[in-house]
């Protein structure tokens, strides 16, 4: 009887001691932290991707609480309808932002762009791309190892079989950036999703010289310049062999894509052309004689 | 015998042309010259479209102190300066020129006489190094005149010349030790002089012992230089390898080098380049390149003129063989696939491999099973089955704390694994991520 006192009395005192320090340290060495970062924290997606240049969610939802703004913070992968709910817990106003879709900048598919040698090791891009210069004449393309479809969270991208190039689906890509760093060839490129989901963008990124390119690959951008000649937005410029349309500045016009000779250029999501009027005819023709 | 402590492992050797002569390959009817054929900065183009050149005319400057000119083979018109394919796999900028006759510079002395007396200072014929271009014949191409020239601090004890040639297949350095001994020996005696040491040991591998022979009775003459047979033992070619092997001392983790240890490594090959360079005054614009493969006609040694095709070669020594699976530039162990025959001989070109279908297939990959035959094998005493996996983890602090900077690349682990892991690949990808992440870190400092 005696023994079982002695033990309830001292256990019950360590526990009364140890509640008096805990419950003083937790008063001095509290630390204070906006409630307000665990609420957003909440409602961003916790996919912790880093797409938004943050160290995951929580970093990026302590940024969206200190900034006192929202200006150029994005959840790449909850999109406006996050960055509303986020506006709303801390009282700001939501910045509107234009939605992003990860976009293939090859189009050298098995058929357009001839195998020469065979890669036989570590089935990675970054591995071959330092080994050599790919399975085909083309040192700049795809190397269709798909380092960009592992290191999609979303499962995103997959491998097209039969062209062995990589497809984006453009629903479930999030923007998130991650299959660019992964690319060893910088061949994707984060660009907006355009009105009604159309975009026109250059599918090469070779800058060989015209002829090499050609050599290479059916599809590849030769660098002749003609789409730089026929935009009216200025939107189009020509580094190193290579043509490149600037999102921002392009209407969607497509008369670049008509123009190229290579059909390196790709619309998406367009309606299909009507039949060709006599008008665009007349005006090439104009062009030829004045030249 | 005398061989490396740490490692190593021994492959079938398979030198198919070592009892064939040297022969002198005729002219290609167009040569080309890449701008970067050595490690350092890329040369600097100083001829243009048109221009004629001669068989030793420089048409490419060194592009900085860690570089090294570039000298045309053959006589003609520069026909474009353009790109090519090299042995990378990448299109590199390149001289073209257009074959016509073989006028050669009057300033190099074409007789085969042997010149012995030399009275350059050693400066002297460090600059004569430097402007005939030599670089390191054995495959890295490193500039040789950056290896006599010792960094503060650092003093030179001995030469160490390599005539080795562990690499299977390759005979270019054993046909040159027996047909050029006297000028390599000559040559040897210039390095002696230019890093001002009194020392040379010559290292080859006994399955040379015709070789090690006829070094040893001529070597008697030239005071100081002394023949070291060696074990047979892969990658005893490497200069660290190679300096454990012949004076018992090692190289410490880099950013260390073999002069700190008081060794200057120099092939046999650029021991002959040199002895050319600064007593014929002739630049180096030709090698000795070994053709070989089992299924080849007539595998041979070729002098070769620098900016040759590849198919020249192979053409030469019967024709590609039709059951080619792999054409690769340099020995089986270090060599690199190529992308085609039109590759051109460059400085480093040591040979031209012809592996049959069979031979040049990977076996199929199978799961570690924790034999640790890579560790054993490894010649730096590294873990390759563990850098392997943490480059293939992407984690790049651990493989750099398990010292990637060290690895030789000498494939010994591939080589040794019962499971064909690709382990190489994956180090390979390590040490080049983890040698950006230092240079960055360098450059911030």
């Amino acid at each position: 009887m005696n023994l079982i006192l002695v033990a309830v009395l001292s256990l019950g005192a360590i526990g009364l001691i140890s509640a008096v320090v805990l419950f003083v340290a937790s008063k001095k060495f509290a630390v204070y932290e906006d409630p307000r970062i665990g609420r957003v924290a909440e409602v961003l997606p916790q996919a912790n991707c880093g797409g938004c240049g943050y160290p995951g969610c929580s970093g990026f939802a302590e940024a969206c609480v200190k900034a006192g703004s929202l200006d150029g913070k994005l959840c790449p992968v909850g999109g406006q309808a996050v960055m509303t709910r986020v506006a709303a817990i801390l009282g700001l106003e939501a910045v509107a932002t234009e939605p992003k879709v990860a976009v293939v900048r090859c189009n050298g598919s098995c058929e357009h762009r001839p195998r020469m040698t065979r890669y036989d090791g570590v089935p990675s891009c970054a591995i071959a791309h330092a080994t050599y210069g790919g399975e085909t004449g083309c040192t700049f393309g795809c190397l269709g190892c798909g380092d960009c479809v592992s290191a999609c969270q979303f499962g995103a991208i997959r491998m097209n079989p039969e062209t062995g190039l990589p497809e984006v689906d453009a629903n479930a890509c999030t923007a998130c950036g991650a299959c660019v760093k992964a690319c060893p060839r910088h061949i994707i490129e984060i660009r907006p999703k355009g009105k009604n989901e159309r975009r026109v963008y250059v599918s090469c990124v070779n800058k060989d010289k015209g002829a090499v390119t050609r050599k290479a690959c059916e599809v590849g951008c030769i660098g002749c310049g003609k789409c730089v000649k026929v935009c009216p937005f200025e939107a189009i410029t020509l580094t190193d062999n290579l043509a490149y349309i600037d999102p921002a500045k392009c209407k969607l016009c497509r008369k670049c894509e008509q123009e190229c000779p290579q059909g390196a250029i790709i619309a998406v999501n367009f309606p299909p052309r009507k039949p060709k009027a006599e008008v665009p005819v007349e005006e090439t023709k104009m062009e030829v004689e004045s030249k | 015998m005398k061989t490396f402590r740490i490692g190593g492992v021994h492959p079938a050797e398979n030198k198919l042309s070592a009892g064939k002569a040297i022969q002198t390959l005729g002219l290609p009817k167009q040569a080309v010259f890449p701008l970067s054929q050595h490690i350092g900065a890329p040369a600097i183009a100083v001829v243009k479209r048109g221009d004629m050149v001669k068989v030793g005319t420089k048409i490419a400057e060194a592009g900085g102190f860690v570089s090294a000119p570039i000298y045309s083979s053959v006589s003609g018109k520069v026909s474009k300066i353009d790109t090519v394919v090299d042995a990378s796999g990448y299109r590199k900028p390149a001289i073209y020129i257009d074959v016509e006759g073989d006028e050669w510079e009057d300033s190099i002395d074409r007789t085969t006489d042997l010149v012995r007396e030399c009275s350059l200072s050693p400066e002297e014929i460090v600059a004569k190094i430097k402007e005939a271009g030599v670089v390191g014949m054995g495959g890295a191409c490193f500039p040789t005149h950056v290896k006599l020239c010792p960094p503060p601090g650092a003093k030179a004890e001995c030469v160490i010349i390599n005539g080795v040639e562990c690499e299977p297949y390759l005979t270019a350095d054993h046909r040159l030790m027996l047909e050029k001994t006297e000028e390599i020996l000559v040559g040897v005696t210039l390095l002696m002089k230019a890093v001002k040491v009194t020392k040379a040991y010559i290292g080859i591998e006994s399955n040379k012992p015709d070789a090690i022979k006829c070094m040893t009775e001529k070597a008697q003459a030239y005071p100081g230089i002394e023949v070291v047979p060696l074990k047979v033992k892969y990658p005893q070619g490497g200069e660290k390898q190679l300096i454990d092997a012949v004076i018992r001392r090692q190289v410490p983790a880099p950013p260390a080098i073999p002069i700190n240890v008081g060794a200057v490594v120099q092939n046999v090959g650029t021991a002959f380049a040199v002895y050319e360079a600064v007593m014929k005054n002739k630049p180096l614009f030709e090698r000795i390149v070994t053709v070989t493969g089992k299924s080849l006609k007539n595998p041979s040694n070729f002098l070769t003129r620098m900016g040759t095709p590849m198919s020249q070669l192979i053409e030469a020594a019967g024709g590609m063989p039709e059951d080619t699976g792999k054409l690769i530039g340099g020995g089986p162990m270090m060599g690199k696939a190529l992308v085609s025959a039109e590759v051109p001989i460059c400085k480093g070109s040591s040979g031209v491999l012809l592996m049959n279908d069979k031979e040049a297939s990977r076996a199929e990959v199978q799961p570690c099973i924790r034999c640790a035959k890579c560790v054993s094998a490894c010649p730096m005493g590294l873990e390759p089955f563990l850098l392997a996996t943490l480059s293939a983890h992407r984690e790049w602090e651990r493989v750099e704390k398990e010292d990637v900077m060290s690895c030789i690349e000498c494939g010994s682990c591939q080589f040794t694994c019962p499971s064909h892991r690709p382990m190489l690949d994956y180090i390979r990808q390590g040490k080049g991520t983890v040698g950006g992440i230092i240079r960055a870190r360098n450059a911030k400092k």
